[in-house]
């Protein structure tokens, strides 16, 4: 296993061109953590069942540690680093912080990314289509309360029914 | 004693209210680094090699194999630490014995439990090493293990240790056996007082085995710098015990050992002890390469502290008016393969709620071929507590009492002398209660298949020893350093604390969790101890500064240190009438600047004295009880056996909440994984006692649409012997969930399940038997 060649993927990361060289049956969230040193993207079990490690795959919410790195040739990924733009946190980060909806904070980066997509695809999401949508992120220290409150008072802010 | 001489203070500024955390935008970022999240050059990577068996004895360890592939650098084994004999872990938080700790780091002799840590490899990858581990070639003499507390206890089980004597058994047993604890907690007269009851109930009790289920996996990284000094990070509850656990179990000198402990990404108490960090020490060593060393989800499951089973059998008696007669409880605890369970507190709290004459509770720990159980959010007190509240319960409904109403006539106050002894200061039990009784949740109506529960609980909390440094910079701003990993939010408070005594905005106050070589010792992040402990540290640390920078005013205006005052950042000289007249004719008194920010003096520290610092260290023995109450409503299918959790209601007394908005993330946290432990959560272990579900998608957490938004109320009555009111808030969350949650859906499904978790089949059973 370890003994074979090494695969040459060319991929863009967060809108930046990004080649790397991986063993074959790497999975794309150890690529993003070991190989490139972008450690905001978690690894909590590895096998897709917590959401830690949740990246966005041409435009598709996906758990990385599913993914194998060699399928990223050609794709594009967009992880928690490139969330914040120009150093200004998204609305998701900022209502994140003002509820004071992380204690740990593993799971918050694929929170992050998981209620991007969302909201995205949902500008004006229920609570329990938040709920449900981040029903794959598990979070052992808040009880969700204060995440939920945060990922729909972000969503009010970007459809600009609330202060950001 | 360190008994509070000065009010406790109630009037705050900058305490109570709700900042963003310092930390926080790393934390939303990716930014911020955890555990597995640091990568050196050169590093290497471990893989730990683990048993395949339940009960083995080891024979022979041979790492030939693995060690002709190429890239696999270092192995080790138990020979490669010393024998722990009968030293005792200095510093812990309860008594260890390192016999019982080292084995779990690598197996000696023996193994106990399946997935037991037996050898290591390191590598110069990930795969390669877990390819080299696959090499390693361990002879076993297998042997027949056991699995139920109940078979363990016999005569013929299988002995998991053949020097281990039942402690607290007079006379002192002459054999060996499984059953490692058995004691009795007394007051009052049993008998009596069940003779005096009206009504008595009496139930047993089971609550699983299950898992912190922190989502960082543990990770560490050990380095040397060729000279025998180790460098250890690590995502951890405390570094300072990282470094001690360290050096015992590989004989490392402690003072050549530094932690840097990592952001923590969960831990519960699941991370108050060490796994892979000694042995990427020793392979460091063996190396002279960086190692990390990271847990797949599976080694968490299977290898690392699981929470205790108990099993509690509960006795009540009441008089009709409601008065408690007497309280007995018996708990059975399960500890895994080495004797480290709760099953003291599990024994003392179990009724701490409740005024009482005639108690007595009894503890048996009994070990068992499973992984070496390890602390859980006030450990041992859910389990006890969880029989304890719906035995109240069902007194309640024997009685047709209101449940909150046969709790406030029992409550405890202060004054009161519970079994273990320490009478009760000011506590918010009643007032909590109170609290519980007001709100809207408890007088709205329920539906068919709906049911409520209502819960209180107690916890000790902890105090024990912290430090605290502050620096302030040129530009005034203070630069504060402790060393207890930030696992909710405490960075916000040590921020809060310092401005209030400093009266400067919070936002200019910047909290660091330093290393061991940087700060001194604290204790481990845990019993609810940080706020109260290293947050008293650095209330004395802001102290002494305000202290000092009087001084340095006092010394700059020439004026006596008693005329300066401390007030909103700023040091004042007290040069009114009064002062002219004492002073008369001093020059300097006349001519004197009134006032002199921290700023300024900061700016001017090099001219009056050198750099402005303060360090205060301390051995908390102020920390005083938490009470919580709960409401839970839940509505059960019928046709399915589902659970739905409807509302929930936490209410605690918090002494003083600090940052109100964490303290609430701590209720709220808490209240939800009792629920995941009343209704989903628990060890299944085969046949060959290889755990079953040992990942996320069989061990099922709760997620985010399992829940309602839980509510919370925060009750402040203060700790009287905290400068500033604060008890601890962590733990006491996770005692009153389970009996709230089990009364409601018992009541529900018009049903009453002892057994948990209430699961779908078990409840479907238990309705279509009724």
């Amino acid at each position: 296993m370890s003994t074979q060649k090494k695969t040459h993927v060319s991929t863009t990361i967060n809108g930046e061109p990004c080649e790397f060289l991986c063993e074959p049956q790497q999975i794309l969230s150890d690529v993003l953590r070991t190989n490139l040193n972008m450690t905001g993207t978690k690894e909590g079990c590895t096998t897709g069942d917590c959401g830690a490690c949740s990246v966005i795959l041409d435009g598709a919410l996906v758990c990385s540690c599913l993914v194998l790195a060699v399928e990223a040739e050609n794709r594009s990924i967009e992880t928690i680093e490139g969330i914040a733009e120009d150093g200004k946190l998204h609305p998701i980060q900022q209502k994140l912080l003002e509820h004071a909806a992380l204690q740990c904070g593993i799971c918050t980066p694929g929170v992050v990314i998981a209620s991007k997509v969302l909201l995205e695809k949902n500008p004006d999401p229920s609570e329990e289509q938040v709920r449900y949508w981040l029903a794959g992120n598990l979070c052992r220290c808040t009880g969700y309360d204060k995440i939920i409150r945060a990922v729909l008072d972000a969503g009010a802010v970007m459809r600009g029914e609330a202060r950001s | 004693m360190n008994q509070q001489v000065k009010p406790v203070k109630t009037d705050f500024k900058y305490v109570g209210t709700r900042p963003i955390r310092p930390d926080g935008p790393d934390k939303v970022t990716g930014r911020a680094k955890y555990g597995a999240d640091l990568n050196l050059p050169g590093m290497l990577f471990g893989h730990i090699v683990r048993s395949p068996h339940a009960h083995a004895r080891i024979k022979s360890i041979d790492f030939t194999e693995a060690l002709k592939l190429p890239g696999v650098l270092a192995t080790m084994c138990a020979d490669d630490l010393p024998d722990p004999g009968d030293r005792i872990l200095p510093g812990a938080e309860i008594e260890m014995k390192l016999k019982d700790i080292s084995p779990i780091i690598m197996a000696r002799d023996k193994v106990l439990f399946h997935a037991q840590a037996v050898a290591a490899v390191a590598a110069t990858s990930a795969s390669l090493a877990a390819e080299a581990a696959k090499l390693v070639r361990v002879e076993y003499e297998v042997l027949p293990h056991v699995l139920d507390v109940h078979a363990a206890m016999r005569d013929d089980a299988p002995l998991l240790h053949n020097d281990m004597f039942t402690q607290g058994m007079n006379p002192p047993p002459t054999t060996p056996s499984n059953l490692s604890v058995d004691f009795t907690m007394d007051m009052g007269d049993l008998a009596a007082g069940f003779a005096e009851a009206d009504v008595v109930v009496e139930r047993t009790y089971r609550v699983p085995m299950c898992h912190q289920g922190y989502i960082e996996p543990h990770a560490a990284v050990a380095r040397t710098d060729g000279n025998g000094r180790v460098e250890i990070w690590c995502c951890t509850q405390g570094h300072f015990m990282v470094r001690s656990m360290t050096a015992e179990i590989t004989g490392i000198e402690l003072g050549k050992i530094k932690v840097i402990a990592s952001e923590i990404g969960g831990g519960f108490g699941g991370k108050t002890t060490v796994y892979g960090e000694p042995v990427a020490a020793v392979l460091a060593l063996k190396s002279g390469r960086p190692v990390k060393i990271v847990m797949s989800r599976e080694e968490v499951f299977r290898a690392t502290g699981p929470v205790s089973s108990a099993e509690t059998r509960v006795r009540i008696g009441a008089k009709n008016d409601g008065t408690i007669t007497a309280i007995e409880t018996d708990i059975l605890m399960e500890s895994g393969a080495y004797s480290s369970s709760p099953i003291m507190p599990s024994t003392m709290f179990a009724a701490a709620c409740y005024r009482c004459a005639n108690m007595r509770s009894r503890g048996r720990e009994v070990l068992t071929n499973k992984a070496k159980v390890w602390a859980y959010r006030a450990p041992g007190a859910p389990q006890s507590i969880m029989a304890v509240e719906c035995a109240i319960n069902e007194v309640a409904e024997r009685l047709g009492m209101d449940p909150i109403d046969l709790r406030l006539k029992n409550a405890v106050e202060e004054g009161d002398v519970p079994l273990f002894g320490l009478p009760f200061l000011a506590i918010g039990l009643k007032k909590a209660l109170q609290e519980a009784k007001n709100h809207p949740h408890y007088r709205a109506p329920l539906q068919a298949n709906q049911g409520r529960g209502v819960a209180a609980a107690f916890w000790i909390n902890a105090g024990m020893q912290s430090s605290a440094t502050i620096n302030v910079a040129a530009d005034g701003s203070l630069h504060v350093l402790t060393g207890n990993p930030d696992i909710g939010g405490s960075r916000a408070s040590m921020a809060l604390l310092a401005a209030e005594v400093l009266g400067i905005p919070v936002e200019t106050v910047h909290p660091s969790v330093v290393d061991t070589d940087s700060v001194g010792y604290c204790d481990t992040t845990g019993g609810s101890r940080t706020t109260l402990a290293t947050g008293g540290a650095v209330i004395q640390a802001a102290e002494m500064l305000v202290a000092e920078l009087c001084k340095r005013a006092a010394a700059i205006w020439n004026v006596n240190f008693d005329d300066v005052e401390w007030s909103d950042g700023k040091a004042i000289a007290r040069i009114g009438a009064d002062l002219e007249n004492l002073m008369e004719g001093t020059a300097a008194a006349a001519s004197a600047p009134k006032v002199l920010t921290l700023a300024e003096l900061a700016a001017m520290a090099g001219a009056t004295g050198g750099p402005l610092c303060a360090v205060a260290t301390l051995h908390a023995h102020n920390a005083q009880p938490a009470f919580a109450v709960n409401i839970c409503d839940a509505a059960v299918d019928r046709e399915t056996g589902k659970v739905d959790i409807l509302r929930y209601t936490c209410i605690q007394d918090a002494g003083k909440a600090v940052h109100p908005a964490y303290v609430e993330g701590q209720m709220q946290g808490g209240a939800v994984q009792g629920i995941g432990w009343a209704l989903n959560e628990e060890y299944i272990y085969n046949e060959k006692g290889e755990l079953d579900n040992a990942g996320f998608l069989d061990y099922r957490i709760p997620v985010a649409s399992d829940l309602p938004m839980i509510d919370t109320v925060i009750v402040e009555v203060p700790n009287p012997l905290h400068p500033f009111g604060i008890r601890g808030v962590g733990e006491v969350p996770i005692c009153p969930p389970m009996p709230a949650v089990v009364t409601a859906v018992n009541q529900a499904a018009g049903v009453r399940v002892c057994d948990l978790p209430l699961t779908p089949p078990k409840l479907l059973a238990a309705i279509d038997a009724a």
